[in-house]
């Protein structure tokens, strides 16, 4: 997976550094409590939400059950519709046939909707490389990418971004790119948006090929599925003469008929709404509306080695709706950069290292990035254990074990320099089984800090690093953890 | 060996030792939320059209004409797009100057039209959505986007359903589907809702009763 960032730190460094940013907390916070609290209200609505989640949950087992059916199926069905289907082993086969479709049109310039697969794949970059320019049309994408940036959520990328700072990227970066932003721009929501419409419509008007994900992919019929809010999608998906979808093989229904279950879940789970403002569907190209030449190009790029992986391959059944990333406490306050990948948050922790297997810093610190209080397993539209995967690979950086890489069977080692993780293992599960001390600890070190150690010694530092330390009893806390945990080799 | 065959062979391989899955999905969720009268049921369409900043109007077929009239002047439409199988009768009160929906109109000649008007396929209420279908009386997907103003003609009870299940089953697959829930909106500010950030930034709903 080429989305990892370069010189990117792994989890413990980068969080740490997220959470001094008092601005970043600031920002996430108060969007990921909005948002988690209009969830709960938009899911109350409903009095059959667990017989939905677990429809959605069944479906996708039974989809990647049958994968290989279902997109030979697919295959046919978009081919019969009139569009052409490419298949991409990984990113690097993914971005030349992309780059390949576009400059047979002759253009320099796309139009992208936003899409979890292109970033993964880091499309951006492989089109610019070869002298084509895309741009995001997505709101926050346009301020994440103005912004010379990276997403930090995946609904909402630009979370991290408040509205000074967002006035600021337009009024400095958009005479760079196209229509400058209007003189006095101030920064309400309101005139940011009206910015953004106007730079961005001159765009829309003359582009002549777009490119999309899709958030379904019905087998039976060949169509695919667009979720959005803001009209940039619709722009993409009808205005262009040439379309062309990358899409990760996961995002398969097998019936039409599945999708009233998923166009259930996705918005109340995602934007807390009934439904979210626009669905597109298309199957095929349709004679004079729309892109007369179709490509969709179908992504494997780590999705079949993770689907090799009993454990492991029920994150496959993801929606990307993001509620895990809005209830989760080390998300907000750690951030979506800390995590390294395009896909943040829970989700992200056990997604990422499965795509992009163990091999980095990185990636083998990150199913460490939870507290395993299980809340996104509560949120999650599909019933994904979340802790579930995230013990199962720790387990895996730890001890090593068989894995699929690129479709064959490779012995991983055990992880060496991961003594600290070991180690913060032990401290993990001594306090998260102990969850009134940590409770405890939480409020009474919000006013004593100072005078608390900062981090646990010897090598529970790595745990301690990111989370706050439980209470500090009548005891000193080196002989409190000397006496507890401290000499002994753990609980185990 | 191809990209196709290798991926393939890959998911093969990967699912060589899954169990088989045996068990029906239980569809046993529900088919519409709550018991409803048709009444009722378009009352709640409104209801939650307008919760998410559609305006919505209602009137009978002797009254559309005039209501539609009546719109586009408060508007201050000067032209209007008219997909070619719009029920002629609609417009009939405007003076408002019609742009036809062609194939060959540029993007930049759609920009510079006030306001469309088209009827809709269904129309959601739980959720309170309308679907357009490309039928004659909807025209191209393009033409309910780019123009700012978009008003919707929504005949009640018939194109009404509850649920989106019972929407789904109404629906082809085969054509272009468009789910409309409200003006185009943003909340990528500090989660502050936005209208209009690339679509119309005014919906306008005309609930028109059946003779
Ligand atoms: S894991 Fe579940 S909750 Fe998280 S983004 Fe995916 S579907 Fe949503």
């Amino acid at each position: 997976m080429s989305g990892t960032y370069l010189g990117m730190p792994a989890f413990p460094e980068a969080a740490r550094e997220a959470v001094g940013n008092a601005t970043l907390r600031g920002n996430l916070r108060h969007a990921t409590h909005t948002i988690r609290a209009k969830r709960a209200t938009a899911v109350s609505e409903v009095s059959d939400w667990a017989e939905l989640r677990e429809a959605g949950k069944r479906i996708k087992d039974h989809t990647l059950r049958h994968l290989d059916r279902y997109l030979v199926q697919l295959e046919e069905a978009v081919t019969a519709a009139g569009g052409v289907v490419h298949w991409a082993a990984d990113a690097a086969e993914a971005n030349e046939i992309v780059t390949q479709l576009v400059k047979m049109t002759g253009e320099s310039e796309v139009v992208k909707v936003k899409s979890m697969a292109t970033q993964e794949i880091g499309l951006n970059e492989a089109l610019e490389a070869e002298g084509i320019h895309a741009y995001e049309t997505d709101l926050a994408e346009l301020i994440v990418q103005l912004g010379k940036d990276r997403p930090s959520h995946i609904l909402v990328p630009a979370i991290h971004r408040n509205r000074g700072e967002i006035r600021d990227i337009f009024a400095r970066e958009m005479s760079e790119w196209g229509r400058p932003a209007p003189e006095g721009l101030t920064d309400t929501p309101a005139e940011l948006a009206e910015a953004a419409r106007l730079h961005l419509r001159e765009k829309f008007l003359r582009a002549k090929v777009g490119i999309s994900g899709a958030n379904f992919m019905v087998a039976e019929t060949g169509t695919l599925v667009v979720v959005e809010s803001e009209g940039n999608g619709r722009m993409c998906l009808t205005l262009p003469e040439t379309l062309i979808s990358v899409v990760g093989i996961e995002k398969i229904v097998p019936a039409w008929q599945d999708l009233e279950v998923f166009l259930q879940t996705l918005p109340r789970s995602s934007t807390a709404e009934r439904m979210n403002p626009y669905t597109s569907t298309w199957t095929g190209t349709t004679d004079e509306d729309g892109p007369q030449n179709f490509h969709l190009v179908l992504l494997d790029n780590g999705r079949t080695d993770t689907l090799a992986d009993e454990v492991g391959r029920q994150a496959l059944r993801c929606i990307r709706c993001s509620a895990c990333l809005n209830v989760c406490p080390v998300y907000e306050r750690a951030g979506g950069h800390a995590y390294g990948s395009v896909y943040p948050g829970p989700i992200g922790a056990i997604l990422s290292p499965q795509l992009r297997g163990t091999g980095s810093e990185i990636d083998a610190s990150l199913p460490y990035a939870s507290s395993l209080c299980g809340a996104c397993y509560e949120v999650c539209p599909v019933a994904i254990d979340i802790p579930e995967v995230l013990v199962h690979l720790r387990e895996r950086v730890v001890q090593g074990g068989e894995v699929t890489r690129e479709g064959n069977k490779v012995v991983l080692r055990p992880a060496k320099g991961h003594a600290a993780e070991r180690a913060a293992m032990r401290a993990a599960r001594w306090a998260f089984t102990h969850p009134g001390v940590l409770r405890g600890g939480q409020r009474a070190a919000s006013r004593t800090r100072r005078f608390h150690p900062r981090t646990l010694p010897g090598p529970g530092r790595a745990w301690s690093g990111t989370r706050e330390l439980p209470p500090v009893p009548a005891e000193p806390f080196r002989d409190w953890w000397q006496r507890t945990r401290g000499g002994k080799d753990g609980d185990r | 060996m191809n990209s196709r065959e290798r991926i393939l062979g890959r998911v093969r391989r990967a699912l060589a030792d899954a169990p088989a899955d045996e068990a029906p999905i239980a569809r046993d969720y529900l088919r519409e939320h709550g018991q409803r009268t048709v009444a009722q049921t378009v009352e709640l369409l409104a209801e939650n059209l307008a919760d998410y900043r559609a305006v919505v109007h209602r009137t009978d077929p002797g009254g559309l004409a005039g209501l539609i009239a009546a719109l586009l002047e408060k508007r201050g439409a000067a032209s209007v797009l008219v997909p070619p199988g719009l029920d002629e009768g609609w417009l009939a009160a405007t003076g408002a100057a019609r742009v036809a929906d062609r194939p060959g109109s540029t993007p930049g000649e759609l920009d510079r039209v006030d306001s469309v008007v088209t009827a809709c396929a269904v129309a959601i209420a739980e959720t309170g959505t309308l679907v357009l279908d490309g039928s004659p009386d909807q025209g191209r997907r393009r033409i309910t986007l780019v123009p700012d103003h978009h008003i919707c003609v929504v005949r009640v009870p018939g194109q009404v359903v509850s649920s989106v299940p019972q929407g789904l089953e109404r629906l082809d697959p085969a054509r272009p589907l468009t789910w409309i829930s409200g003006p185009s909106a943003t909340s990528d500010i500090e989660l502050d809702r936005v209208e209009g950030v690339h679509g119309p930034r005014t919906l306008e709903v005309i609930l028109v009763g059946e003779d």
